[in-house]
C-alpha cells in the first residue's frame, strides 16, 4: 500500500509525497490544474504555448542560466499540457533534490517569458503543428475530438492551436494567463523518491510555501451532446501509404459510478493482451492492422472511448466493418463470465507492476488526486474491480457503443 | 549477479532485485536483421510476430491470458543484432514465465495461416513505418552509409521479401537461430537465485543445442567519401540527418563517442528500451545551441547506440518552417567539424559525464530495465560494457574525445540525407557519392 502523505500548505497548494528507497532518485510533478481547457475563448494553444516558452527564463534566472542548472543535474524537464493539467515533471538524483525543487517551483510560479525566448518557441510549435497536419494518425485523431466535441469546446479543440494564434500570442497575454489560472491553490507537488518525509516537507514548505494568489474562478465545461446520428469524415493524404482509423463515442465523466464497469467493459473489448475483441478480429484473425485498440478516457466532464486503427487503405472498409460487428457484437451478446474475470484478474495483478517506479507512483497520485480518489485509492482498487457485475459491464457497453451513433474518421491514400 | 552456463549452451543470469514482488524474464537470441541474405530480408522480425502464434503445450487460444493472468505485461522486439521477448509479472508467475519462454525456443508451430496473416500485419507496420518521414529518412540513411555490411537493410525488411517469403523460409530460420547455445536468459526480480537456477533447467535443461552458426563475414570497407542523398516526397516538413560510421560497443571509442554525443546533444544512457524514450536533458548542448536556440531547427537529436559491429553515429533535426535545410546542414556542420578539429573543453566533459552518472540511475529503476540492459549488452558480446560503464565513463579523457571525434566525424567517413518536401506531385529519391 502506497500510503502517502498529503498536506495543505498555508497558501492553499497540496503537497503529497511518498518515500522509496529504490533508487537514488526522485520524480517530481508540479501538477497546475490548468490545462488547454482554461485556454481564453478565441485563443486554443495559448496554454500549449505557455508550457513550451515557461521555463525559458524566470524573475531571477536567465533561459541559460536555467539550462545550464537542469543539464548540469542530468535532467530532464517535461511540461506535459491534458485538457486540465499542466505538469511539470522530472526526475533528478535525490542529492539534487532541494535545489531541483526549488528550481522547478521559480519556473511554475515567476516566469519571465522573454520575447527572444517566446519568438523561437513559437517557430518550434508552428513546425510541429505542420507535423501533426502530415500525421494521419494525428489528424485521424484530432478530427474524432473535434467532431465529438463541436462548437468549440474545450475537449474538442487541438492543444496546439492552430498557426495563426500561435503566431498572433504574446508575451503579455501568456503572462495573462499564467495570472489568472496558476495560483497555490491549484497546485498539487508530487514527490516520490529516495527523500526522508521531514526534508521533502521542509523543502516543499520553503520552495513553494512562499507562493500568493487568489484562487481563479471554476472553470464552466460545457455539456457535450452525444451524437445523434452516424458521422463520417475522410481525409484524403496520397502522400501516405497507411490509413488511419479513429472512431468513437461520447461516454462518461471520471465520478461517474459506472466508471469502472467502463473500465471493465474497455479492456474485454479493445485493450486485453493485444487490443482485446477488436485485435483478435482485426488484427490476429484478418491479419489487417498492425495496431487496433480502444482507449476511455473518463474525464471531468464525459470523455471520449476511441477506438484507432492503422491499416491498408485497401482494407479501411473492411476494418470499420469488422468494428462495427465487434460493436454489435458486444452489445447484443455481451461479454462473457470468462471474459471477465480475465481483464478483472489482469488489471487487479497488473497494480503492483503500475506502482513499481518513482514515476509511475507519482502519476498515479496525480490522477488520485485531482479526481479526488483518495490517499487509500490503490489498496481500495482491487475491491471497486472485484464489485463490478458481469450485468453492469453489459449494461455499460449499451450506454457507451452503438454504431448508429458511431463517429468514424479515415485519414490516409483513401477517398470515398 | 549470477552468470552461468547450461550444459546445451544456454547463458543464464539471474539478479536479484527485493525491491517489488515483481520478476522479469527475457530470452535474447543472436541473432537479428544483420544475420540475414538478400531475398530473406525481415524473416528474423517475422519470425518474432511468429512466436506469439502457439506452440506445441500452448495452443494458438491459450496464448492471450498465459501472462495477463498474473497481471503480466508481454513483449518483443527485433532489431539488428538480436531478437527478444519479455514478460514482467508478480513474482509467483516466475514459473509461468519461463515455461512460454522454454516453449517459444523449442516448440513454436509456425501455421501457414498464421503465416499469411501476419504477412498483412507486417506489411502494415512497414508502410505505418513509412508514412513518418523521419523514419523514412533514417532507413535510406543506413541504406546509403553501408553498401556491404548487412547492417543496410532495415529491420522490417523490404517489400518484396515481405510478399514472397515463405512458411518454409520462416521456420527454417527459426529452426537455425531458436537453440540454447545461441540465447541468453535473463531473470531480475523478487527471486531466489538457486531455486530459479533449479527452474530454469528444468524447463531448458532437455532442449538441444544447435551446433555452430555460419554468420555473414562480410565487413563494412572504409567509406572514402562524403555521400549523400535526398528524398523527395510530399509533405509538410524537412528534416536533416548525417550519419558517420562509429564503432562497436566494444571498442575502447565506444565510451568517449558517448561522451561526444552527451555534449554535442545531450545525454542518453545506454538502455534502448528505456532512455531512448525520455529526451535527453540537452538546453546547454551545442548543437541545441547552434540549431534550436538559433531558430534553425525546432529539434536535434543524437544517437549513438551500443552494436555488436560498427554501427553509425547520427544527428538529426527538424527544420523550422522557411528554414532551408542547406541553412540547417551549414550550421550543423561548422558544430561537427568544429568539434571534429578542436575536441571538447574540460567543463562540458564534466557535464557530460554527470549527466549519463544520472542517466544511468534513472534507467535501472525497474526489473524489466535492469534485465534489459544485462540481456543486450550479453548478446551483443559486451556484457563488460554496461556492467563497467561507470567506471568506463569516469575514466573518458579529453584526449580521447577528441581523438575520437577527429576520426569518426571526418567528412570522407559521413552521409548526408536530406528529407526535402514537395507540396505535391513526383516523389522520387536520389542518391550520389561525393
Amino acid at each position: 500500500m502506497l500510503n502517502p502523505t498529503r498536506i495543505q500548505l498555508p497558501n492553499g497548494a497540496t503537497l503529497l509525497a511518498k518515500t522509496t528507497t529504490t533508487t537514488p532518485a526522485v520524480a517530481i510533478n508540479l501538477g497546475v490544474r490548468a490545462g488547454s481547457a482554461s485556454d481564453p475563448a478565441g485563443e486554443p494553444g495559448s496554454a500549449w504555448l505557455l508550457s513550451r516558452v515557461i521555463d525559458r527564463g524566470t524573475s531571477s534566472r536567465s533561459a541559460a542560466e536555467l539550462a545550464e542548472a537542469l543539464d548540469s543535474r542530468g535532467i530532464t524537464l517535461t511540461i506535459t499540457v491534458t485538457r486540465h493539467l499542466f505538469t511539470l515533471a522530472c526526475r533528478c538524483l535525490a542529492d539534487d533534490f532541494e535545489p531541483v525543487l526549488t528550481l522547478l517551483a521559480d519556473i511554475l510560479t515567476s516566469p519571465s517569458i522573454p520575447d527572444e525566448e517566446l519568438a523561437i518557441r513559437k517557430r518550434e510549435v508552428v513546425t510541429s503543428i505542420r507535423q501533426d497536419d502530415d500525421s494521419p494518425a494525428v489528424r485521424a485523431s484530432e478530427a474524432l475530438m473535434e467532431l465529438l466535441y463541436p462548437d468549440g469546446h474545450p475537449y474538442g479543440r487541438r492543444t496546439k492551436g492552430s498557426i495563426p494564434i500561435v503566431e498572433s500570442l504574446m508575451r503579455d497575454e501568456l503572462l495573462a494567463l499564467h495570472g489568472a489560472r496558476f495560483a497555490p491553490g491549484e497546485l498539487t507537488a508530487v514527490i516520490v523518491g529516495d527523500v526522508e518525509m521531514p526534508r521533502i516537507v521542509d523543502a516543499a514548505g520553503r520552495a513553494l510555501g512562499g507562493w500568493q494568489r487568489p484562487a481563479p474562478p471554476p472553470l464552466a465545461i460545457p455539456p457535450v451532446a452525444p451524437a445523434s446520428a452516424r458521422q463520417r469524415m475522410v481525409i484524403p493524404m496520397m502522400n501516405k501509404a497507411q490509413a488511419d482509423i479513429a472512431y468513437g463515442f461520447v461516454t462518461i465523466a471520471r465520478t461517474d459510478p459506472d466508471y469502472y464497469a467502463f473500465w471493465l467493459m474497455n479492456n474485454v473489448f479493445g485493450q486485453y493482451s493485444i487490443g482485446g475483441r477488436l485485435g483478435d478480429s482485426i488484427r490476429e484473425r484478418q491479419g489487417m492492422a498492425y495496431y487496433v485498440s480502444s482507449a476511455l478516457d473518463a474525464n471531468v466532464a464525459p470523455g471520449p472511448l476511441a477506438i484507432r486503427a492503422g491499416v491498408n487503405p485497401a482494407n479501411v472498409d473492411r476494418a470499420v466493418a469488422s468494428i462495427d460487428e465487434e460493436i454489435e457484437r458486444l452489445v447484443r451478446d455481451g461479454i462473457s463470465p470468462k471474459e471477465l474475470d480475465d481483464s478483472r484478474k489482469f488489471l487487479v495483478g497488473s497494480i503492483p507492476r503500475a506502482l513499481e517506479t518513482n514515476a509511475a507512483i507519482a502519476t498515479f497520485l496525480q490522477t488520485a488526486d485531482f479526481f479526488g480518489l483518495g490517499l487509500d485509492y490503490d489498496a481500495r482498487l482491487p475491491d471497486l474491480l472485484r464489485s463490478v457485475t458481469l450485468e453492469q459491464t453489459n449494461a455499460a457497453a449499451r450506454r457507451a457503443l452503438d454504431t448508429a451513433r458511431a463517429t468514424v474518421v479515415i485519414a490516409g491514400p483513401y477517398a470515398d | 549477479m549470477r552468470r552461468t552456463t547450461l550444459d546445451n549452451g544456454l547463458k543464464v543470469l539471474i539478479q536479484e532485485e527485493h525491491t517489488a514482488p515483481l520478476a522479469s524474464v527475457w530470452c535474447w537470441y543472436k541473432v537479428g536483421s544483420k544475420d540475414e541474405r538478400p531475398g530473406l530480408t525481415g524473416v528474423s522480425h517475422w519470425c518474432e510476430h511468429m512466436n506469439f502464434k502457439g506452440t506445441t503445450n500452448i495452443p494458438r487460444d491459450q496464448v492471450k491470458g498465459i501472462i495477463e493472468e498474473y497481471g503480466g505485461s508481454w513483449n518483443g522486439y527485433t532489431w539488428i543484432d538480436q531478437t527478444t521477448y519479455l514478460e514482467t509479472a508478480t513474482r509467483d508467475a516466475l514459473d509461468r514465465m519461463l515455461f512460454i519462454e522454454s516453449e517459444r525456443m523449442a516448440r513454436c508451430l509456425y501455421h501457414p495461416d498464421d503465416v499469411e496473416s501476419e504477412r498483412t500485419v507486417i506489411i502494415s507496420e512497414l508502410q505505418g513505418g513509412e508514412n513518418d518521414p523521419d523514419q523514412l529518412l533514417d532507413q535510406e540513411l543506413t541504406a546509403t552509409a553501408f553498401k556491404a555490411h548487412t547492417y543496410r537493410h532495415p529491420t522490417i525488411g523490404w517489400l518484396s521479401d515481405l510478399q514472397t517469403m515463405t512458411r518454409e523460409d520462416l521456420f527454417g530460420y527459426y529452426r537455425r537461430y531458436y537453440v540454447p547455445d545461441n540465447a541468453a536468459l535473463v531473470i531480475v526480480g523478487d527471486v531466489d537465485t538457486e531455486a530459479t537456477l533449479r527452474r530454469v533447467a528444468h524447463h531448458f535443461g532437455d532442449i538441444d543445442p544447435g551446433g555452430a552458426i555460419e554468420r555473414i563475414r562480410t565487413l563494412e570497407p572504409d567509406q572514402t567519401g562524403e555521400r549523400r542523398l535526398t528524398i523527395r516526397k510530399e509533405g509538410t516538413t524537412a528534416y536533416l540527418k548525417i550519419g558517420y560510421h562509429a564503432p562497436s560497443a566494444s571498442d575502447a571509442e565506444f565510451f568517449p563517442l558517448l561522451v561526444l554525443d552527451a555534449v554535442l546533444t545531450g545525454a542518453k544512457g545506454l538502455n534502448l528500451w528505456s532512455s531512448f524514450r525520455v529526451p535527453p536533458p540537452q538546453r546547454s548542448a551545442r548543437l541545441y545551441r547552434a540549431l534550436v536556440e538559433r531558430g534553425l531547427a525546432s529539434n536535434v537529436y543524437g544517437a549513438m547506440m551500443p552494436t555488436e559491429d560498427p554501427f553509425l553515429y547520427t544527428v538529426s533535426a527538424t527544420a523550422t518552417s522557411g528554414t532551408a535545410l542547406a541553412t540547417v546542414e551549414a550550421a550543423m556542420l561548422a558544430e561537427l567539424d568544429g568539434v571534429a578539429r578542436d575536441g571538447v573543453t574540460g567543463a562540458e566533459l564534466a557535464k557530460a559525464k554527470s549527466q549519463l552518472r544520472a542517466r544511468l540511475v534513472f534507467e535501472s529503476d525497474s526489473v524489466t530495465n535492469i534485465a534489459h540492459q544485462l540481456g543486450y549488452f550479453e548478446t551483443i558480446g559486451s556484457l563488460d560494457a554496461y556492467t563497467e560503464a561507470p567506471a568506463r565513463i569516469a575514466a573518458v579523457t579529453l584526449e580521447q574525445v577528441a581523438s575520437a571525434a577527429g576520426r569518426v566525424l571526418a567528412a570522407s567517413n559521413r552521409t548526408i540525407g536530406y528529407f526535402d518536401p514537395v507540396p505535391l506531385g513526383a516523389s522520387e529519391i536520389s542518391k550520389s557519392e561525393v
